[in-house]
């Protein structure tokens, strides 16, 4: 990592609390400039209550910086930085599509409307429609162009993609590296949706429980974890060899290894065992959280540093 | 990786120049027209008030020529009476409706947004909850009062039109009709009494169910109505007496009392309601319920 990224987002022993349900349990994490971050869990880990943190929405416990800036107390300052889509559902839907333009127009200074006509012109999306005559998947896009069109620094996406059909899914992701973007942006996605931004991401951070129990940039991910199915006759000599994960499927084994606490785990060594390749995110994800919750947190630990 | 070598932490403002410095009236400004957008009764329920009144008052011209003709036998007072009387019941009408319209408007502003969780979005936008809520307040407190003048204004003129063509068709003299209905002057007294009863004696009445609109999760309505109600109940099985009850209708019948438009021929009179304490102790309760819903509204999330 080069030293001189900002830190877009600076969290130590962030903690938030719902009464006796611990839903961050003092988290520490940085996200740099220039980063695409996924933030993936299972329900209730935590995530939306981070980006909540993250945007001012929630007060909380620790130390949390955006762009340098106390989200609770300056979020109407903050928010001229940072753009946010939480899911389908938030446009209000009374508001006619010309009437969310003008609006935003007036409020937000970093606004072009120029730039979300043009991204609305691509769509099917009429001017003098309301947004609950549009579509799921519109309404969406709606939001999409609104975003786009912001020049922010820091865009947090909570299950943007929750509920749409598999075309949109696929042109949300598809539009926003290619007309938004660019080195000096920052994106934090939040979803379940793991298999669909696994090629969007730059950096993965998993959150169970409350708490961050593994972090790793995307090239690090990929030089790092080794999925071996393993052929029959070397399952024993390959278990043998410490990996994190074993599942089964169409009657093979297969064992997903960490390069990083194995060191001397070379490919060719692996490939000698059966077929090599890169496991998808939702095999790490399954293989760091465990099918055991009880020993996970332990577990988990042991992966994430 | 990214290196901005020449940018050190927390130098964002510094690295780009805000290209539209805003001033602060304006996400003011867009907050008040938005809500127009969203609640088009407030200029809709006062116009659909004055067009069924202007439509009975229209079917009553027929009985006009015969109602000025024995207008001479009453005493001048009278004579007075009988023929404004139509027009301060169109105010009167009109009134009434943007009070209702006020009060459903208030109880709905701060708690629609988190019922359709549209706050959301709103919260995603650079606009402060300050900004948010006072874009609210001023609708019942003034945006409201100045369409009621405006639709009455235009209410009563067109009735004075109206009848002035009904008594010139039937061969009667017009200049009894409109000395007798004196329009500007009503209508400043009418303005008058909007702004200062309907609107600032009664904001603490309309910043109060904004507080509740922003604190109840729902049935927004009961929680605005029932404190008042204990508060009363308990009074009287107490000490038997209605001193609570008497006092609000002091401060928000009996107080405005001065600028009710019959009683008080001169704005000077309704200006001189403002120099009274209860007068100030109610823009104060009214600033603290709006302080309280500012403050809520930061923590309050969808619903």
């Amino acid at each position: 990592m080069t030293v001189a990224a900002l830190p877009i987002i600076e969290a130590r022993g962030l903690r938030k609390a719902f009464g006796a349900t611990v839903a961050l349990d003092r988290i520490d994490l940085r996200i740099d400039e220039g980063r695409i971050v996924g933030l993936i869990g299972p329900n209730g880990a935590g995530k939306t209550t981070a980006l909540n943190a993250i945007l001012g929405l929630t007060p909380y416990q620790g130390e949390l910086k955006v762009l340098g800036r106390d989200p609770w107390t300056e979020r109407d300052r903050l928010m001229r930085d940072v753009s946010f889509i939480a899911d389908v559902a938030v446009l209000p839907r009374w508001i006619r599509v010309s009437q969310v333009l003008e609006y935003v127009a007036g409020v937000h200074p970093r606004f072009d409307r120029g730039k979300a006509e043009g991204f609305l012109a691509k769509t099917n999306i009429q001017r003098g429609s309301k947004v609950r005559e549009l579509s799921k998947g519109m309404v969406t896009q709606l939001h999409l162009a609104l975003v786009m069109a912001i020049d922010a620094k820091l865009l947090v996406l909570d299950e943007p993609t929750l509920g749409l059909d598999i075309l949109y899914r696929k042109q949300f992701y598809d539009s926003l590296l290619s007309d938004y973007f660019d080195r000096s942006r920052t994106i934090v996605v939040a979803t379940h949706q793991i298999e669909e931004v696994q090629h969007v991401l730059t950096d993965l951070m998993f959150i169970d429980r409350g708490r961050i129990v593994f972090s790793c940039s995307m090239d690090e991910f990929e030089l790092r974890y080794v999925e071996v199915m393993v052929r029959p006759e070397q399952v024993v000599a390959a278990r043998a060899l410490g990996p994190m994960h074993e599942r089964q499927a169409l009657g093979r084994s297969i064992l997903l290894f960490d390069r990083g606490v194995n060191q001397k785990l070379e490919r060719q060594q692996l490939a000698t065992l059966g077929e090599v390749r890169t496991p998808s995110i939702a095999d790490l994800f399954v293989a760091v959280l465990g099918n055991t919750p009880g020993n996970l947190a332990a577990g988990a630990q042991g992966v994430a540093r | 990786m990214n290196s901005q070598s020449n940018a050190v932490p927390g130098s964002f403002d510094s690295q780009r120049i805000a290209p539209a410095a805003l001033s602060a009236t304006r996400p003011f400004y867009w907050s008040v027209r938005r809500e127009l957008w969203e609640n088009r009764s407030i200029y809709v329920a006062p116009l659909a008030a004055a067009s069924v009144y202007l439509f009975g008052f229209l079917i009553s011209l027929i009985r006009l020529p015969q109602k000025m003709r024995t207008l001479s036998a009453l005493d001048p007072a009278h004579q007075h009476a009988a023929v404004t009387m139509p027009y301060e019941f169109a105010a009167g009408l009109i009134m009434v409706t943007t009070l209702i319209v006020a009060v459903f408007y208030c109880l709905e502003a701060l708690h629609g947004e988190r019922r359709d969780r549209s706050i959301l979005f709103w919260k995603s936008l650079p606009v402060s909850d300050l900004t948010t809520v006072l874009s609210k307040a001023i609708i019942p407190i003034v945006v409201l009062q100045l369409v009621a003048f405006a639709v009455t204004f235009a209410t009563q003129w067109i009735m004075l039109l109206l009848s002035s063509a009904v008594v010139l068709g039937s061969g009667l003299n017009v200049a009894n009709l409109w000395t007798q209905v004196s329009l500007f002057q009503m209508s400043l007294m009418l303005l008058g009494h909007l702004l200062i009863l309907h609107g600032l004696w009664y904001a603490p009445v309309y910043a109060w169910l904004l507080l509740v609109s922003a604190w109840a999760r729902r049935a927004a309505f009961l929680w605005a109505v029932l404190p008042w109600l204990v508060i009363f109940a308990v009074e009287k099985v107490a000490f038997n007496t209605s001193h609570f009850a008497a006092m609000l209708g002091h401060h928000f019948v009996g107080g405005g009392q001065a600028v009710e438009p019959g009683m008080s021929p001169i704005i000077g009179v309704q200006l001189s309601s403002l120099s009274g304490p209860g007068f100030w102790i109610g823009l104060a309760f009214a600033a603290i319920f709006l302080a309280g819903a500012v403050r809520l509204r930061r923590y309050q999330g969808p619903i």
